[in-house]
């Protein structure tokens, strides 16, 4: 009998690494890597602080990190469809070859995001600095953030053949959790400003994995002083190991549910 | 080595396999006919577990295909139009699928039988219809498997790169395998094939040799016999 490799995590690895080469032969992930590389060093000279500079970086990291996960997302799904009719034909399971590539676009993008802030801030001193853990959690929520929207992006993806409308509703999506939430978040604070909100805002930014970054974030650099008496209501919870165990937690599932969904909806799809 | 029971696929309201049967044992080579949507493709996806069917049982060399992936490591399959990753190089994408598939191939002697040494270097998205078809081929025979399917293996093939093709898949019959072969070139089919099974309306219509589909119809060319056929049908 012929040496024959049956293990489905080996084979899922192997689709990973294709589909991370891939990405990392491709212009796209320069431009992305360059772009962080270019904007940690730009802010470190205007900010002169790395405390400053790591506000900033946040501003930018919430909102581009999920748009740039969600496009890379739904645009690899579509123009891998041939690499993955081709996979589908082998005997590989169907769950490794849709979460090898999955790993391989999320990999490659948290390789960009990591690299290409971590180079200049440690060349500026960030392992001297007490900044070094806010620097690290900026990274982090940005890893889950990652994870998070190009899981959901391959969901849609997988959902919509046509093109326009999976790359139309996962914009909307990224829309929706990055600016309409928040909007209505807030409309609905001015109309039931007579009732105790505290724990439903806190609640409220549970469900949505940006506004948890952000809160996360500011908590952690200590500038909870500036959100008034709501802020002392979230410094006391996420300010708190506690707290931020549970937010972490909270990442973690939404990055769990989107990708277990991906490998259910795959098994039962026609190609 | 195949039985398929009562298999039903439908997508949305088009129903495309409709009850069908089918057993097919060790050696041979089946040629799978039939006029435009009459489910060749479905069946063969089914068969490869990429369509999921609404109802049935298929069970190829012992093992239930539902949900399964393993059995898939004893068919080579030749996709009816050759889509590959087009910024791949020939060479990354033979050897990526030696990788997945983990088993003795011989894809030297295939690459000098079709004349592709030089492109191994160039980019599949630059390859013309007809070396993309020549690259899948290669794809496809150069693993050993007792089962070969093969989906319009004719597409954009020059004459010299057909006749190879016939001598090759004779050479494996005489190794005992099967093979399940859809084409609409009739020329081809007769060449080749020694069972002919006809698919209508999502079932088998008619699965025999030649000769007996040519009695049965009662014509001498097979080209007439296939087109007999499906306009009996039209008539009962």
């Amino acid at each position: 009998m012929p040496l024959r490799q049956y293990q489905p995590t080996t084979t899922m690895i192997k689709i990973l690494k294709y589909s991370f080469y891939d990405l990392m032969r491709s212009r796209w992930s320069y431009v992305y890597f360059l772009f962080y590389l270019l904007l940690g060093f730009v802010l470190l000279f205007l900010n002169n602080e790395l405390s400053k500079a790591v506000i900033t970086l946040m501003n930018v990291i919430i909102v581009l990190v999920p748009l740039i996960g969600t496009i890379f997302g739904v645009m690899y799904y579509y123009n891998s469809k041939e690499f993955t009719e081709l996979l589908l034909a082998q005997p590989i399971k169907r769950s490794s070859i849709f979460l090898g590539q999955y790993f391989g676009v999320a990999g490659s993008l948290t390789v960009s995001l990591v690299l290409g802030l971590g180079i200049p801030f440690t060349l500026y001193g960030l392992f001297q600095s007490n900044a070094i853990w806010d620097f690290s959690l900026l990274l982090l929520t940005g890893a889950f953030l990652t994870l998070i929207f190009t899981a959901v992006a391959f969901n849609i993806a997988l959902a919509n053949e046509n093109k326009i409308k999976g790359f139309g509703y996962a914009v909307l999506a990224w829309l929706f959790l990055a600016v309409i939430y928040d909007g209505l978040f807030l409309m609905s604070l001015i109309v039931f400003e007579e009732y105790p909100l505290d724990n439903l805002s806190l609640i409220a930014t549970m469900f949505n994995p940006i506004d948890l970054s952000r809160t996360l974030i500011l908590l952690k650099l200590d500038i909870s002083a500036l959100l008034g008496y709501t802020g002392a209501i979230f410094k006391q919870f996420f300010g708190t190991n506690l707290g931020l165990l549970m937010s972490i937690f909270m990442l973690f599932l939404w990055t769990v549910i989107p990708v277990w969904r991906l490998g259910y909806v795959a098994k039962r799809k026609d190609f | 080595m195949i039985q398929v029971e009562s298999l039903h696929k439908r997508f949305g309201k088009n129903v495309v396999l409709a009850g069908l049967e089918l057993d097919i044992h060790q050696g041979g080579i089946f040629a799978i006919l039939g006029p435009n949507g009459s489910g060749k493709t479905t069946l063969i996806k089914t068969l490869l577990g990429m369509v999921i069917p609404n109802k049935g049982s298929i069970t190829v060399m012992d093992s239930p295909v539902r949900n399964k992936w393993k059995y898939r490591q004893d068919i080579n399959y030749l996709p009816q139009i050759a889509n590959f990753p087009g910024n791949l190089r020939v060479k990354e994408l033979i050897a990526m699928i030696k990788d997945i598939r983990q088993k003795p191939s011989n894809e030297q002697k295939l690459i000098g039988l079709f004349g592709l040494e030089p492109f191994l270097d160039k980019k599949l998205s630059n390859l013309s219809g007809g070396t993309k078809q020549k690259v899948n081929i290669v794809l496809t025979f150069m693993f050993d498997s007792p089962l070969i399917i093969l989906d319009e293996p004719t597409n954009g093939l020059d004459p010299l790169a057909l006749i190879r093709l016939k001598e090759l898949i004779f050479e494996e019959k005489a190794k005992g395998k099967t093979f399940l072969i859809t084409s609409h070139i009739m020329q081809f089919v007769e060449e080749v094939s020694d069972q002919i099974v006809y698919l209508l309306e999502g079932k088998i219509y008619f699965k025999g040799s030649i000769s007996e589909l040519k009695t049965k119809t009662g014509q001498s060319n097979f080209e007439h016999a296939i087109a007999a056929i499906s306009t009996h049908n039209n008539h009962d």
